[in-house]
């Protein structure tokens, strides 16, 4: 058969999903790509009828198709605005499987997914050999939200403002951390992430701060792998696997009452995407992941909803805050109203909206990666809005989306920090 | 696919980032909104002003290679899919400058490319109104609402788009500029030219700017929702609020199968058993506000209208929407395709269509759920199928067929708002007559002799 063929019989079981789509294409009004580019092929209904006719064998280019997969952030706004309901995030993360176990996965990506990712301890190890060296390489952007920028590696970081990696991770500062619950009171499992493990320590400072305060015990072990969402979004089922394999042995047959998390991205990874890889794994591992994911809740959420944390008005000569919707928080996890309440909590700030708030950011994890251009277009339009508000303060709770807002507001040199909702709160503490 | 040599012409013209001729891109330009086979064209270009425009046309021409102008592609009678493999398409999405918003004169000038919702906001922000709002207007344009008169849900009081265009200026098929109408309320220099551009469905010229009529925004508004046991009490209220001269801005109705979906899905207790919901809105100056929504209750009530719920708030009137706003998205929801019609009839005959709607439906064993303008006679039978299924499918371009010859014998139209484009071609000459056509078509091959302007649209040239 060529093989040509079976690619396009293995994308036709999508078949049914895309059939949904009726082309009325108002996708383009939400899609940050879109907005960029202007082109039809990077919306959702551009890219659904390019995966069809790739199914119906009239396209037949999977470089190509490769291609304009990766022109999206996933960031589902398409999917939360769609008429009819099409699943796309379902149909884009199968499509880049399916295409990506064609073509093969890019090498770099390969190290990054199989190899780093999936063992927490070499992952470990690399970033704490990387955070000293790394003084060498960066110099300060001289600027409010506290980032740096390294002509030396600009073969490999471009022009970016980022954050340093932190001079100690969370995992070695605290090591393997169980506490034991306290009468009438909850222990969660928490879960810092990546960047809330390397390089946004003081925000999960913060919410063990919090957590603290409100009496709740914390299980957190030192090994964590990544949540998987950037193997999931190449299309690297198998790095997902090894990753996802790593945490439920962590957290398997463990009697914490919540999992929490600071990042939108990993809180809808672990609770929509979890139960659905688990499944390729094992019966066990598909009940516990199903049961970690009915337990699984993002922070800001876990303190109004579980905990109660009420809003307070703000003092006179308040700062003023304004709050950037994760895409996953909101499109994936319809999470909006918890993170305000929270940063009404303080008050010291006082809330202001910006326009657009739940429009992405630009961010999208290995989009950046690899479209930066785009992704500063599509940034620069959020870092107006943000200083549009007259906010001297920009949230998000997503370390992904504060690292893209530092980006753009460093390069502007605007005067807007970028915290975590939960600083803010933990600042009342 | 274009010759390199035409290629790398349009790219010294207009820039490679806008010209698209990669097969990816271009199978992204074969398909718009209709339930038609999509075509691929040979290159897709964006100019990005109105002389890199002209000279797009004009360079086209003198190849003698067709073409088709596409705004944001949300076209429901094919309009803006290509006429053939040769077919260069020719993107306004790069014209998208707001001219003018003239608070003194009322009036606006834009490029054809704006969005139309981006616009009504902006002219919003000088305290005006440009009352057209297609079902697309989030990412439709101005140029493709000329191209296709498009309409919206306050038509009934406000009109629709050719209500709004008070000027244009456009490229013929050679790429000349021509310019009709003008920034004042009065203008009779010349030919209406600008009433035979708008919904001409790109067969006739190139939209390159349209000067737009804006009016002074209602200063209040009152929404209030009818349930009818049928459709004939329904209609009869609709009749009843014209008849006591009272004009809503928005006159809505939902037909059973339409309610009994929607409840399906948002679970908001909308009345199951309702043969049909109409809803109002009625705006103006506060005290003719209060007048008419007194008038229009009155005549609801005296019309068998088993309830009638008014809002107090701004929260209460969105959520009495949602059943409207959430009609097209549940129904295209149940079955794989959805078929969205628009044929419209006088509005006195809404019963008579929607009574033979229901029996084509009936006779043909197809699902359609309607809804639409009542204040318009405008309907959206929804068709709602699975054009896989072959045989199912004949079904429905069957039960449509019948549905036309209905809607003309009624004295109504093919089309209120959505166009002929290829998909109602063949019945063009059943409504109108077979002189209509020729005339039509010796229009554009006098003004297109090669051609070349969307050729098979419409009546064909």
């Amino acid at each position: 058969m060529d093989s040509l063929t079976s690619l396009a019989q293995r994308l036709m079981a999508l078949d049914d999903k895309l059939t949904d789509c009726m082309r009325c294409g108002m996708c383009q009004a939400v899609c940050p790509m879109f907005g960029a580019s202007g082109m039809e092929a990077d919306v959702a209904r551009g890219k659904l009828a390019l995966i069809g006719n790739m199914a119906h064998e009239i396209f037949r280019d999977p470089d190509a198709l490769s291609d304009k997969l990766g022109r999206c952030l996933l960031c589902g706004s398409c999917q939360a605005a769609c008429p009819p309901g099409v699943k796309i995030m379902d149909i884009f993360r199968e499509s880049r499987e399916v295409v990506h176990e064609f073509l093969g996965l890019h090498p770099a990506k390969k190290l990054i997914f199989r190899q780093l990712l999936g063992h927490p301890k070499l992952f470990n190890l690399a970033m704490s050999v990387g955070a000293p060296v790394q003084k060498l390489l960066f110099r300060s952007s001289n600027d409010r939200q506290g980032t740096v920028c390294a002509p030396m590696l600009d073969f490999m970081l471009g022009d970016r403002h980022i954050r340093p990696l932190a001079k100690q991770s969370l995992h070695a500062k605290y090591g393997f951390l169980d506490e034991s619950r306290a009468p009438n009171k909850l222990q969660v499992a928490f879960f810092p992430g990546c960047l809330g493990d390397k390089m946004y320590t003081e925000m999960s400072e913060a919410c063990i701060k919090v957590l603290h305060h409100h009496g709740v015990a914390i299980y957190m072990p030192d090994t964590f792998a990544c949540c998987g969402i950037p193997a999931v979004s190449s299309g690297d089922a198998k790095g997902m696997l090894n990753q996802l394999s790593c945490n439920l042995a962590l957290l398997a047959n463990r009697s914490f009452d919540y999992l929490v998390t600071p990042c939108g991205s990993c809180t809808s990874t672990i609770k929509e995407l979890w139960p659905e890889y688990a499944e390729r794994l094992d019966d066990t591992s598909a009940r516990v992941a199903k049961s970690i994911s009915d337990r699984t809740m993002d922070i800001n959420a876990f303190l109004i909803d579980v905990l109660h944390v009420e809003p307070k008005t703000p003092k006179e000569g308040a700062v003023k805050v304004t709050y950037h919707d994760s895409c996953h928080l909101k499109k994936s996890l319809g999470i909006s109203a918890q993170p305000r309440t929270l940063l009404k909590a303080n008050e010291n700030y006082s809330l202001v909206e910006m326009n657009e708030a739940d429009r992405c950011c630009g961010c999208g994890g290995s989009f950046n990666l690899f479209h930066y251009d785009y992704s500063r277009k599509i940034g620069q339009r959020k870092r107006d809005n943000v200083v549009q508000s007259g906010a001297a303060v920009v949230t998000a709770g997503c370390p992904a989306c504060m690292m893209q807002l530092e980006d753009v507001l460093s390069h502007n040199g605007d005067p807007v920090t970028v915290k975590h909702p939960v600083e803010l709160y933990a600042e009342t503490l | 696919m274009a010759s390199q040599g035409l290629i790398s012409d349009f790219e010294q013209m207009l820039g490679k980032e806008n010209v698209f001729s990669s097969e990816a891109d271009l199978q992204s330009y074969s398909y718009d909104s209709a339930v038609l086979e999509p075509v691929i064209p040979s290159l897709v270009v964006r100019p990005t002003n109105s002389e890199q425009l002209a000279a797009a046309v004009t360079k086209l021409y003198e190849n003698g290679i067709p073409m088709t102008v596409r705004g944001s592609g949300t076209n429901l009678s094919g309009g803006t899919i290509p006429d053939k493999s040769e077919t260069v398409v020719i993107l306004t999405t790069g014209l998208t400058r707001i001219l003018e918003i003239n608070s003194n004169d009322l009036y606006a000038v834009v490029e054809p490319g704006v969005i139309t919702a981006q616009f009504a906001q902006e002219v919003a922000k000088s305290n005006l109104f440009y009352p057209p709002d297609p079902g697309s207007q989030a990412v439709s344009t101005i140029g493709g609402n000329i191209a296709e008169n498009a309409g919206g849900l306050r038509g009934l009081k406000y009109g629709v788009t050719k209500d709004y265009v008070m000027g244009l200026e456009f490229f013929d098929a050679t790429g000349a500029l021509v310019k009709t109408g003008s920034r004042t309320v009065k203008c009779v220099t010349g030919y209406n030219l600008a009433g035979m551009m708008i919904q001409s469905e790109g067969t006739l010229g190139v939209i390159s700017q349209a000067i737009l009529k804006l009016v002074p925004p209602p200063k209040a508004s009152r929404a209030l929702m009818a349930v009818f046991d049928n459709i004939q009490n329904a209609a009869e209220a609709v009749a009843g609020i014209i008849a006591a001269h009272v004009l809503p801005c928005t006159l809505e109705f939902l037909d059973n199968n339409t309610i009994v979906r929607v409840d399906d899905f948002t679970h908001a207790g909308l009345p199951r058993e309702a043969g049909a919901i109409l809803l109002i809105e009625v705006d103006g100056h506060p005290a003719q506000v209060e007048d008419d929504a007194a008038a229009v209750e009155k005549v609801l009530k005296e019309n068998k209208a088993t309830a009638v719920h008014i809002p107090k708030d701004a929260a209460e009137k969105f959520k009495l929407w949602e059943a409207r706003r959430m009609a097209l998205p549940v129904l295209a929801r149940c079955r794989p395709t959805t078929v969205l019609e628009d044929a419209t009839v006088p509005r006195s005959q809404i019963p008579a269509m929607m009574k033979a709607v229901n029996e084509i439906a009936a006779k043909y064993k197809v699902e359609v759920g309607t809804f639409g303008h009542a204040g318009d006679g405008n309907l959206h039978p929804t068709f709602l199928c699975d054009k896989r299924d072959k045989e199912e499918y004949h079904r429905v371009e069957l039960a449509i067929d019948e549905m036309f010859d209905v809607a003309i014998n009624l004295q109504g139209t093919l089309s209120g708002e959505h166009g002929i484009g290829t998909a109602k071609s063949k019945w063009m000459e059943k409504e109108t007559s077979r002189g209509t056509i020729l005339f039509s078509q010796r229009l554009r091959r006098a003004l297109d002799p090669k051609g070349l302007l969307n050729p098979s649209k419409l009546v064909g040239i």
